[in-house]
């Protein structure tokens, strides 16, 4: 049986949870957390880790350089410096409003990349 | 003379909430003064996400957070005045600000609430030894020029201080294709978020070294190196234990300290801990009809909490100016054993609501007892799997039960490990 | 073209001389070999106007030290540089001690400084309330005062190039030749013909000389460290309070300083490395066990910034002025060292009259001697400020919020003759960057400006100049 120790951050609580492994790599269990969102994010961590991606993207004919932006949802852990590359190349044309998609399903993960700011 | 019956000095979190939350109430005439080009105060440039988890439900970036309030606001009469810097808040309510369109503004209040945000704590503060050279900030300003300039400060980074703003800039950074060696932590714990360790560091392997300062800055035009040596338990360097490390770039994110120039110039005395006047339960001052929220009053770590304290002060704000302000006897409180201070530090007696207590610890604590007491006798107490200085803490207090306490009884609030 | 004099070195020492060289019928050249004025010793020490007691009896550092101090008040009036006659007073801590300030007294007398006494405990304690219970009494000189030497030095230079002086500034001396109608200097900012050399080089005042074949100038580089306390603080001192000389110099102080800050220094160690401006923990850690010394209450929790100067000190321990043994038209200003603010006013007059020696002066028809008075919205009052704004809406924006500086003088320190083209040079001309938060606030705003005004990107603006970028490439 395989186990795993992490920290949970769903929320500023921390749990410290322990996930068990089975012999073919599925979770077993998982014990320590002290809420639905941390038994979730303890699996999704320990098989297929994700994170909000936050940066900013280029302004095109507008009086600010650079916008924020987000992925809409969070995208796998290990493919954010690739999707940081596609970003620096990318730009967006001013106005900017909040929400608007600057690149659409950026390296086939599904998730739009976001604008969360302003920009005129 | 200018006449409004609340003036909100800032335009951020806290100012939006309150002059929100006044209008709410019933207040008619309001101005936000804000210092910058745009509302939403530092949440600018804080385009991470985790704002908004507990207010909204929802994660946003602070941008987003911000840009909530802004569009409340626009659906209002309250009148925004932004590129305007405030210059003095004096005896009888009276605002001056100034700017380049209306020069300089007077304006009578009925109320006024302080909403300036905080600073950060300079590198002249910590008495680092060695070169003045360029190469050497505060995380806040390398986050402007990063998000809102967009030009690296730097390209190999270390950072002293394991605050949120310091472990946010280290992933900030890293993810712009710099090099952040590692991150030092004088304490032997972290001050930041435990997410923020993970996402921040642990994802991209870089270090945190705690119980270990920097302790001098080498370059002669630009920063080449620091020195960094560990700490005993007095908090000075140990010898023997100096490292050099290259670097262009040693970020600063060493505490945050309440922008209160008004305050003092006004009058105010500052709280020693909280470094933020002290207040009552709506978040009053100790001068009538001046209220004070958010990082101004004291630094908090959930911009949520911002949200929720202006909007008491908003609220307090608006029975002020209609006469309904509970005012009389007071009791006190106090924050020992543990706790470092308490806001609010006055609670009317007769206060019409339940009270929230915030506070921090000042240690790490593991199973622990919040417990509050006055005269020796145990007022409530709540069990706290973990306390961290890093976290905020609150304890609600029962009106009925502050109603029956005595006039200038002292509320005591500690921890028992 | 040749200049009939080249000025080696922007200090106060090399910016006054320009100053008063400028109100003659001649062509002036000032050089700098850094981005701005003031960058040597002149923006790193105490900052006072001594009373001339210190030094020895028939010195040059005695002569014109008295005389420099009697005419700072005017100078500064003139420049529109604030100026504050606050005193001081040198503690003893001993009987002894009480004894050398009598010794000090004495040399006073001698050298012809006014306003000077002997005060017991009581006196002192009356005048001086935070000083410590352990001094037994001082000597009071009531013609000290304190001024802003980067201040005093940029006014000088600013009055200067209005008058018609040529300031060049990123222009350091590789080597000088001679020829049939002057000097050559092999600059960094190209060659530069003068008929007459002023080597007004500071700590590099010993290599000047020597590129005309002149080695007898001795210096030894001596470092002192300083801490700046917070405004708030700024009144635990009312006059300068030195403790007693020793052979290394004046010994550690403690001082308002005349933007109402409290700064306490420096130490003395000999150095290596002229350049090595750097602070250290052993010099940090003794200027607060001096300074404790002199007023107990002093803390560190208070400190806003430190800092550290070099002295130039000369082996011979006086200042060395005065024609070059070597080369016929180079006038040496070397060894300035301590007075040498306090002299600088005196030292530019002594430093015409040996020029005229053998330039004759005549004057200019019109020239000025006075420098109009940069806005400082932070004194004016409400109506003041209504008016200025109404006439320009650059001074609305205040920058430095806890200086209370505008938008309006960040341009006017750049607009300036010989103006700043740098960080710090907006900031020792207008204080935006020197309060509580220490640019945290206002410095990406003066890095605005400044990239605006100059119409270079933000990523060329430098702190002070040479490699000392702020930021570097765009992030996408």
């Amino acid at each position: 049986m395989e186990k795993r120790e992490l920290v949970c951050v769903a929320c500023p609580l921390g749990c410290p949870i322990t996930v068990t492994f089975d012999a073919d790599g599925n979770v077993d269990t998982v014990t320590g957390n002290t809420c639905k969102r941390g038994d979730a994010y303890a699996r999704t961590e320990v098989t297929n880790p994700t994170r909000m991606l936050t940066t900013t993207v280029k302004v095109v004919g507008g009086s600010a350089y650079v916008v924020p932006v987000k992925s809409a949802n969070p995208i796998p852990k290990g493919m954010m410096m690739e999707c940081m590359k596609v970003i620096n190349e990318a730009s967006i044309k001013a106005p900017v409003n909040i929400g608007d998609v600057v690149i659409e399903n950026i390296l086939g993960t599904g998730v739009d990349t976001v604008a969360t700011n302003y920009a005129e | 003379m200018l006449n409004y019956d609340l003036v909100v000095v800032g335009g951020g979190p806290a100012g939006m909430a309150a002059a929100l939350k006044a209008k709410e109430n019933g207040v008619d005439s309001i101005i936000v003064l804000e210092r910058a080009e745009t509302l939403g105060g530092i949440l600018e440039q804080c385009i991470h996400t985790g704002f908004g988890l507990h207010y909204f439900g929802e994660e946003l970036s602070g941008p987003e957070y911000a840009g909530r309030f802004m569009k409340l606001l626009e659906d209002t009469d309250i009148v925004v005045k932004t590129d305007t810097m405030v210059l003095d808040v004096a005896d009888g309510n009276v605002v001056t600000a100034v700017n380049k369109k209306d020069g300089l503004l007077k304006i009578q209040a009925k109320a006024v609430v302080l909403a300036m945000g905080c600073r950060e704590r300079p590198r002249g503060a910590l008495s680092i030894a060695g070169s003045r050279c360029s190469g050497i900030m505060t995380a806040g300003t390398a986050q402007k020029y990063v998000n809102i300039d967009g030009y690296m400060p730097g390209h190999e980074v270390v950072i002293l201080g394991s605050g949120d703003i310091g472990l946010i800039m280290a992933r900030r950074m890293t993810l712009e294709g710099a090099k952040v060696k590692m991150v030092c932590e004088l304490m032997p714990y972290s001050g930041g978020l435990t997410r923020n360790i993970v996402q921040c560091l642990d994802d991209f392997g870089i270090p945190l070294k705690l119980s270990c300062t920097v302790v001098a800055t080498h370059g002669k035009d630009r920063l080449e190196g620091v020195t960094i040596a560990k700490v005993d338990d007095k908090l000075q360097p140990i010898p023997g234990t100096e490292e050099y490390v290259p670097c262009d770039t040693l970020m600063l994110s060493v505490g945050l300290i309440p922008e209160n120039e008004l305050s003092k110039n006004s009058g105010l005395e500052l709280d020693r801990i909280t470094n933020g006047p002290k207040v009552d339960e709506y978040r009053e001052t100790e001068h009538a009809g001046v209220f004070a929220c958010g990082n101004v009053l004291q630094v908090h770590d959930l911009v949520d909490y911002v949200t929720e304290e202006s909007q008491i002060a908003g609220l307090g704000a608006a029975k002020y100016i209609k006469g309904e302000k509970v005012t009389g006897e007071c009791v006190y409180t106090q924050g020992i054993n543990g706790v470092r201070y308490i806001v609010p530090q006055r609670i009317n007696r007769e206060t019409d609501a339940d009270v929230k207590l915030y506070f921090r610890v000042g240690a790490v604590y593991n199973n622990a007892k919040i417990i509050v007491e006055c005269d020796g006798k145990e007022i409530l107490s709540k069990k706290k799997k973990k306390l961290c200085p890093g976290e905020m803490e609150y304890v609600t207090l029962k009106q009925s039960v502050i109603a029956e306490l005595p006039a200038e009884a002292v509320i005591n609030v500690r921890v028992e490990a | 073209m040749t200049y009939d004099v080249a000025i080696v070195g922007a200090g106060v020492v090399g910016g006054l001389i320009a100053r008063e060289l400028s109100r003659f019928k001649l062509s002036v050249a000032l050089l700098e070999k850094c981005n701005d004025v003031a960058m040597g010793t002149t923006k790193a020490n105490s900052a006072i106007v001594h009373g001339g007691f210190d030094a020895m009896n028939g010195t040059l550092k005695a002569e014109l030290n008295v005389k420099g101090t009697a005419m700072m008040p005017d100078v500064c009036e003139k420049l529109s540089v604030p100026f504050k006659k606050n005193g001081s007073v040198v503690v003893a801590f001993s009987d002894s001690e009480m004894e050398h300030v009598k010794e000090l007294y004495q040399r006073g007398i001698n050298n012809g400084v006014p306003g000077l006494s002997v005060i017991d405990q009581a006196e002192l304690r009356r005048i001086e309330p935070n000083i410590s219970d352990v001094a037994v009494g001082a000597l009071l000189c009531e013609s000290a005062g304190i001024v802003c030497p980067y201040e005093l030095t940029i006014a000088a230079v600013e009055n200067a190039v209005s008058n018609g002086v040529e300031f060049i500034r990123n222009c350091e001396v590789k080597a000088i030749t001679e020829n049939a109608d002057g000097y050559v200097l092999d600059t960094t900012a190209g060659d530069i013909n003068a008929k007459y050399i002023i080597n007004a080089a500071g700590n590099f005042s010993d290599e000047l000389a020597k590129m005309v074949g002149d080695d007898s100038i001795e210096l030894v580089p001596r470092k002192g460290e300083y801490y700046v306390l917070d405004k708030s603080v700024g009144n635990l001192a009312v006059h300068t309070i030195f403790q007693c000389p020793n052979e290394m110099g004046k010994g550690i102080l403690v001082t308002p300083t005349v933007d109402g800050n409290l700064l306490i220094g420096p130490t003395a160690l000999n150095i290596e490395d002229k350049e090595d401006i750097t602070t250290t923990p052993e010099g940090l850690k003794e200027i607060v066990e001096k300074a404790l010394k002199s007023v107990p209450i002093v803390s560190t929790r208070n400190a806003i910034t430190s800092f550290a100067g070099v002295r130039a000190h000369p082996v011979n321990d006086d200042f060395i002025i005065g024609w070059c043994d070597k080369s016929a038209n180079f006038l040496n200003v070397a060894g300035v060292e301590s007075p040498g603010l306090s002299s600088a006013p005196a030292i530019a007059i002594y430093v015409r009259d040996i020029l005229s020696e053998k330039l004759p002066l005549t004057e200019k028809e019109e020239y000025s001697v006075t420098r109009e008075e940069p806005v400082r919205f932070r004194h004016m009052n409400d109506e003041e400020r209504a008016e200025l704004i109404k006439k320009n809406p650059a001074y609305g924006r205040i920058v430095c919020r806890c200086e209370t500086i505008t938008e309006g003088e960040i341009i006017d320190a750049i607009k300036a003759p010989a103006g700043a083209r740098d960080v710090d040079g907006v900031k020792r001309r207008t204080r935006a960057g020197m309060g509580r938060c220490q640019g945290g606030f206002c410095g990406s705003k003066v890095v605005e400006i400044l990239a605006r005004e100059l119409d270079v990107p933000m990523s060329d603006i430098t702190k002070f100049g040479g490699d000392s970028k702020i930021i570097y490439e765009r992030t996408k």
